[in-house]
């Protein structure tokens, strides 16, 4: 069901997709950042049906600047995501945190979870920054990683499509995982290709299946 | 040396195989497209959903899986255009690094 959440911040509520049947076990599952987020929609909201088909609750808020939000990206930054992530797991009383590749460094650290394929701060900007230099290059312009990124700290940077404000790129570029008691999950758990990798968004309902027995058997 | 000659081999074929999975991941082929890819099957540039960006987490997937680090100034379209050129190029950055 699609519903709102009271989003800490500036663009008020924020949209959130929930599976809610007042069951005991509530999952928060924070969705993947960026260009990833697009590619594994799909895909997290399978794993969201297939939660539910297991009598679990889960919910995907979006966090402002992402998804349907209408609050400007260049405006946001990791800090208050990942206020907005402990907002959330309070808002809708989760017992359990399901992270999404870079999603893994919103982790509010207080609940156990799952980090699926966890990605850090550097690894998010590396893939950013070597995606901007190809289409500068191809559009005649030579630009390389270590400039732009210097660049991006100070002003803000486009980067895969998205505005990215200074500190939005200084604080990625010094993210770590939070301490947590949560575990990390490697795609091999999950098995097939990623499909945050493909370069057109696709969907597999094995691996979607896989993730949910993998959270349900963590879950109890 | 001739000691050496197997592991070579073995280091050659794990380079290919991971870069075909790699590209299956990324094209979202099936087993029997990966396996007909050859020498000359185009990639950036031939195929149009191959934008940068895919072809960016392509060559971060790479570095992850083969333990190699690709600088900006290595990619060219010469090494991007082919699947033989890519090989060619990863192949020897292995064995450089």
């Amino acid at each position: 069901m699609l519903g709102t959440w009271p989003c800490p911040g500036d663009a008020g509520p924020e949209l959130a997709l929930s599976c809610d049947s007042g069951s005991d076990t509530r999952i928060l599952i924070l969705p993947a950042l960026f260009e990833e987020g697009n590619k594994l929609r799909h895909f997290t909201v399978e794993v969201m049906r297939a939660l539910k088909q297991r009598g679990i609750d889960s919910f995907l808020p979006d966090f402002s600047g992402c998804n349907e939000s209408i609050a400007p990206m260049a405006a946001q930054t990791l800090v208050a995501w990942q206020e907005q992530a402990r907002a959330a797991a309070e808002h809708f009383g989760a017992t359990f945190i399901l992270t999404v590749r870079a999603s893994a460094l919103l982790d509010p650290g207080n609940i156990a979870g799952l980090r699926y394929a966890p990605l850090d701060g550097a690894g998010v900007l590396k893939s950013m920054l070597r995606a901007r230099v190809m289409s500068d290059r191809e559009a005649g312009i030579n630009s390389d990683r270590e400039a732009l990124l210097e660049d991006g700290k100070r002003n803000g940077l486009r980067l895969g499509g998205y505005e990215l404000g200074a500190q939005m790129i200084t604080q990625l570029a010094e993210a770590e995982f939070p301490h947590s008691a949560a575990t990390s999950l490697a795609q091999s758990a999950i098995g097939g290709g990623a499909l945050w990798l493909r370069a057109e968004p696709s969907h597999d309902a094995e691996q979607a299946e896989k993730l949910a027995a993998i959270v349900s058997e963590a879950v109890g | 040396m001739a000691t050496n000659l197997p592991v070579k081999i073995d280091k050659a074929e794990e380079t290919e195989a991971v870069l075909r999975q790699v590209l299956a991941d990324v094209l979202g082929l099936a087993p029997e497209q990966v396996a007909e890819l050859d020498e000359d099957s185009g990639l950036f540039g031939h195929l149009p959903e191959l934008d940068s960006m895919a072809v960016a987490g392509l060559l971060t997937e790479i570095e992850d899986r083969l333990d190699i680090l690709i600088e900006d100034d290595d990619v060219d379209g010469e090494m991007l255009e082919t699947f033989g050129g890519l090989l060619a190029f990863v192949t020897d950055k292995r064995q450089t690094d």
